[in-house]
């Protein structure tokens, strides 16, 4: 195509706009909604997905060995707990460091009241372990069911139940926004598709004799293909400033007011969800508007 | 330059062309006459392709209709200039946006528009009419619109669809006249007309169809009476 015909296609599928002003309006108010959701979606999974990371990085495994082990049989299930894809991280627990955690922890470091009562016993001596994080909570279950067929690993203590929850957390979050996401791209489709049709017939006449003296197929879609398109990028730019506005006031009105979310959740910057947001929005607007007058072009206008 | 082989088209309920075949040279004045059903419409339409014949072939310009290609098919519109009857003006247009957008269908540069419009326009004789909407002129002015319109591209066919049909005699013979001219430059020019003044006065090759047959082809030929 020309820069010449670009340029009289941009203008045509702008004047289709302004022609049937109410249905691009329409058009334009249901990608916008549609986008809005999705950016509000998009915000929600993306904080879900940080707390559920933050989770797994704070969730730990430990693994205990059979009494009596020498230092190298401990090394040696050390380097085939490597092995093991899903495990993010390895740290040796000695036994002396257990009892030091335990005594801080139940006894608050009070050494002198701890010596009167076990002198230098370790009561954990045979709890020497390897506390593991891992890099998909959701396949905790496997892993440690690997972990115990390692021979000379006594016990594996892990925390199925919240294991099990972030990743149905994370689920549901996931699967109700592809829901109402494709709701909503159904119906922004049904309604860029009505706004391209009605441009169709009231420029049925013009098309018409267009195809009679020789335009090509594409030369008659383009202005409807860049109306559709153009929809969508208007329709995809509006509600980002929105969400922009919204999701700095919402973060900080929660972290202002809520004590609790601020200590169990911590909110990505507005910065690192929109550099992703607003592609994928913009982009997300234009294919949107494309498809729509695509499929309509393809139906009402073949030459 | 034309050609029909034994074309035949037929509709669900009624045949609008039976076994028509004729040849028409580059460079010819043709008229096709006959009255309302003779089949002029559809011989139109299969022309421009906008339908294909259910018997037969048809060849313009080199170019076998049923071997073309749809992505061929703008290629052969771009050799027929046509001239629709009700001249089917843009109205929101002016005249030389209309002119123009038979140039812009076929992505000629703003500069070429700027030189060949104006030029064409001058033609027909619109060339101070230029900024004047459809609304505005005459018919005879609308169908002289209509005629730059599809000569604006020089095509190597100008298809004329009832012409004169909104048109006083003066006015019908003027743009005869108009049509003759651009014939003498070289285009081969098909007149689709019933109009039985025009056909006898011009003394010009007419085929006859009536009924979806053809039953005429005369050089120097008029409208016959029992048509």
């Amino acid at each position: 195509m020309k820069i010449s015909t670009l340029g009289y296609s941009i203008r045509q599928g702008l004047k289709n706009i302004r022609r049937n002003l109410l249905f691009s309006l329409a058009s334009i108010g249901t990608i916008v909604a549609c986008i809005f959701l999705f950016g509000v979606f998009y915000a929600i999974v993306q904080n879900v997905e940080l707390t559920v990371r933050s989770i797994e990085d704070s969730l730990t495994v430990s693994v205990f060995f059979d009494e009596g082990l020498t230092d190298e049989q401990i090394l040696k299930i050390g380097e085939e707990l490597q092995t093991i894809p899903n495990i993010a991280s390895i740290e040796y627990i000695s036994a002396d460091k257990a009892w030091e955690a335990y005594v801080q922890e139940m006894y608050h470091g009070d050494m002198e009241y701890v010596n009167s009562v076990f002198g230098d016993d370790n009561p954990l001596q045979n709890s020497s372990s390897f506390e593991l994080t891992f890099r998909n909570i959701g396949e905790q279950a496997e892993t440690v069911d690997q972990v115990k067929n390692i021979s000379g690993v006594r016990k594996v203590n892990s925390s199925d139940t919240v294991a099990n929850s972030v990743s149905s957390l994370n689920r549901l979050v996931g699967y109700a926004s592809i829901s109402v996401i494709l709701i909503l791209l159904l119906v922004s489709l049904f309604l860029i598709s009505n706004t391209i049709t009605i441009g169709i017939s009231v420029r049925k006449e013009e098309i018409a004799i267009m195809k009679l003296i020789g335009a090509t197929d594409l030369f008659v879609r383009a202005p409807f293909l860049i109306e559709g398109m153009l929809l969508g990028l208007v329709g995809s730019i509006l509600p980002l400033f929105g969400l922009y506005f919204l999701y700095n006031a919402v973060t900080k009105y929660l972290m202002g007011h809520f004590l609790i979310v601020e200590n169990m959740i911590r909110f990505a910057p507005a910065g690192e969800v929109f550099a992703r947001l607003v592609p994928i929005s913009i982009l997300f607007g234009v294919g949107v508007g494309f498809l729509g007058s695509f499929v309509t072009t393809h139906k009402h206008l073949r030459v | 330059m034309i050609m029909l082989d034994h074309v035949t088209m037929r509709y669900p309920t009624v045949t609008a062309l039976d076994d028509v075949s004729f040849r028409v040279r580059e460079g010819e004045f043709v008229f096709i006459v006959g009255s309302s059903g003779s089949g002029k419409t559809t011989l139109i339409k299969l022309l421009l392709q906008e339908i294909k014949p259910t018997v037969g072939e048809i060849v313009v310009d080199g170019m076998e209709y049923s071997r073309m290609k749809k992505n061929e098919i703008p290629m052969l519109r771009r050799k027929i200039g046509v001239v629709f009857q009700n001249f089917r003006l843009l109205k929101d247009r002016t005249v030389f946006e209309n002119v123009a957008f038979a140039q812009q269908v076929i992505e000629k540069t703003q500069k070429e528009i700027r030189r060949q419009v104006p030029a064409t326009l001058t033609m027909v004789g619109l060339a101070d009419k230029y900024k004047q909407y459809p609304r505005e002129l005459s018919g005879g002015e609308q169908q002289r619109v209509a005629l730059a319109r599809a000569i604006v591209n020089e095509p190597k066919i100008i298809l004329a669809d009832e012409p004169t049909g909104n048109l006083d005699p003066k006015k019908s013979l003027e743009s005869m006249r108009l049509l003759e001219e651009i014939n003498r430059r070289g285009t081969t020019v098909l007149v689709v007309t019933h109009d039985r003044e025009i056909v006898n006065l011009m003394q010009k090759r007419v085929i006859v169809l009536k009924k979806g047959r053809l039953i005429s082809d005369m050089e120097k030929g008029g409208y016959l009476d029992e048509d």
